[in-house]
């Protein structure tokens, strides 16, 4: 079900003087009452593939949503590409980014695939992928297309340029999601599990399309359910569970031998 | 227009737009037309003429016509502004999501996402706003505008052959309708782009 035919060896890893392209440093995250993230660090160089694993409500959605700021944090330091993100309170007490055009800059370079694709229902796929490199990078539309074009035959949707994604399948639809996040020439990519809303049989395709990126040596964090997936292209594994980083270490070690009882059982439940 | 603005205003606007633009929508809704109309009409342009005075300006005479347009346009608002708004609610809220994290600006988000997603579903509801507009007409007669309902009865009155006339007027009111109705299903199958039909649904 996962990719196939991908020996463990060939996997991309980081070298060590890698520039920081992620900083997440002392995160946390209240909604309400609810304390989601206390306390939680991490750290993506280029070319390094980080999975967040952890069971359900362990913050880990969260965490990702919280690095473009789909989610505010409440407190803690975000560093993208070496530049924090500024924050500041709001008139009710929540912490706001304090520099919208920052903000937008720093998205711009965050490739970021959902869960459920999110592609816009009005365009087709050909116009959902250039849709952000014309109006917010303000690159010409027939480069844009062009590029496009490329984009959608490498996931292998090339004859569907034309079609609305309503008329797609979910694997197709997110394989579409992935090429209009590559359309944007991210820093960094982040995949919201992107494969827990489709069909078993779909799983495969699009974890192939994301394992041929980390095999490249994109840099990515990935949150995933995909376990087997996860120890073939991460390059360092960070285990969640309520809120902070329970473990983390190589992929050999978390999934081979796991030092928290917590994530043992985890694994076991899992696999 | 000022729908779109309206609804933005109460979902994203501050407590002061949003407390505003409730008085706005519960008054101009809760008070008849008729009354709205003589009301702005008559004392809108005398505020308006007491503010040009004011800043030294002449008097100036505000024609029916654009009084009543100015007025339909204010009552109109106060309605699609609950259609529109009901509309971006029912946008898939990842489409919104997906935008933002890709770094669009709020301005270019309304324009490229927001509007033309909502559009289907505001279509069915602006329609009917836009057919009642169009019949609202007749109430501009109060204010002296020349519309069809007034002409009507002052030509059915003069010539006496009021069943003639009147069916006339109809006639005319079904032709703008089934007009609109053809101009309206084209924009709305437009907009529906992308959008299986229910038929083919099922």
């Amino acid at each position: 079900m996962t990719a196939q035919g991908t020996e463990p060896a060939v996997k991309h890893t980081a070298q060590n003087g890698a520039a920081e392209a992620i900083h997440v440093e002392n995160l946390h995250k209240k909604f309400g009452k609810l304390h989601v993230l206390k306390g939680v660090s991490l750290s993506a160089r280029d070319g390094e593939v980080i999975a967040i694993i952890g069971g359900s409500g362990s913050g880990k959605s969260t965490l990702l949503r919280c690095i473009n700021c789909l989610e505010n944090p409440t407190s803690g330091i975000i560093r993208v590409n070496g530049e924090e993100i500024k924050l500041k309170a709001d008139s009710h007490g929540h912490t706001v980014p304090a520099d919208r055009k920052q903000i937008e800059r720093i998205r711009s370079k965050l490739g970021m695939v959902f869960q459920n694709f999110n592609l816009w229902s009005h365009m087709t796929l050909i116009e959902n992928v250039i849709e952000v490199p014309v109006h917010v990078l303000g690159v010409k539309r027939d480069e844009a297309i062009a590029q496009a074009e490329k984009l959608l035959a490498r996931v292998g949707l090339a004859e569907k340029r034309d079609v609305y994604p309503a008329y797609l399948s979910g694997g197709q639809q997110q394989r579409a999601a992935i090429a209009r996040a590559l359309a944007i020439h991210p820093r960094v990519m982040l995949f919201d599990e992107p494969t827990s809303a489709l069909d078993p049989e779909l799983v495969g395709e699009v974890l192939k399309v994301i394992g041929d990126l980390a095999r490249e040596g994109r840099t990515m964090v990935l949150v995933t359910h995909e376990m087997k997936f996860a120890r073939e292209v991460a390059t360092h594994v960070v285990y969640l569970y309520n809120g902070l980083v329970e473990e983390e270490g190589p992929p050999e070690q978390i999934f081979g031998t796991p030092k928290s009882e917590r994530l043992k059982q985890f694994i076991r439940n899992i696999g | 227009m000022i729908g779109t603005g309206g609804a933005y205003g109460k979902l994203y606007g501050g407590p002061v737009v949003r407390d505003l633009l409730a008085v706005y929508t519960t008054i101009v809704r809760a008070v008849p037309e008729l009354v709205l109309i003589l009301l702005l009409y008559y004392a809108g342009t005398d505020l308006i003429n007491q503010l040009l005075t004011a800043i030294g300006y002449q008097r100036i005479d505000i024609s029916g016509l654009a009084a009543g347009i100015a007025v339909l346009g204010f009552v109109q608002g106060a309605y699609s502004t609950e259609v529109i708004r009901g509309a971006i609610l029912a946008i898939p809220q990842g489409q919104i999501e997906a935008a933002r994290a890709y770094g669009m600006s709020p301005g270019l988000l309304l324009r490229r996402i927001t509007l033309p997603a909502m559009l289907p579903f505001a279509i069915p509801g602006l329609a009917n706003l836009w057919l009642i507009a169009t019949k609202d007409t007749a109430l501009l007669a109060v204010v002296g505008f020349n519309e069809l309902t007034l002409e009507t009865r002052q030509a059915a009155g003069v010539t006496k052959a009021y069943l003639i006339f009147y069916v006339a007027a109809g006639v005319l009111y079904l032709l703008l309708s089934l007009f609109s109705n053809l101009v309206i299903g084209r924009i709305e199958a437009w907009s529906r782009r992308g959008m299986p039909s229910l038929k083919e649904a099922r």
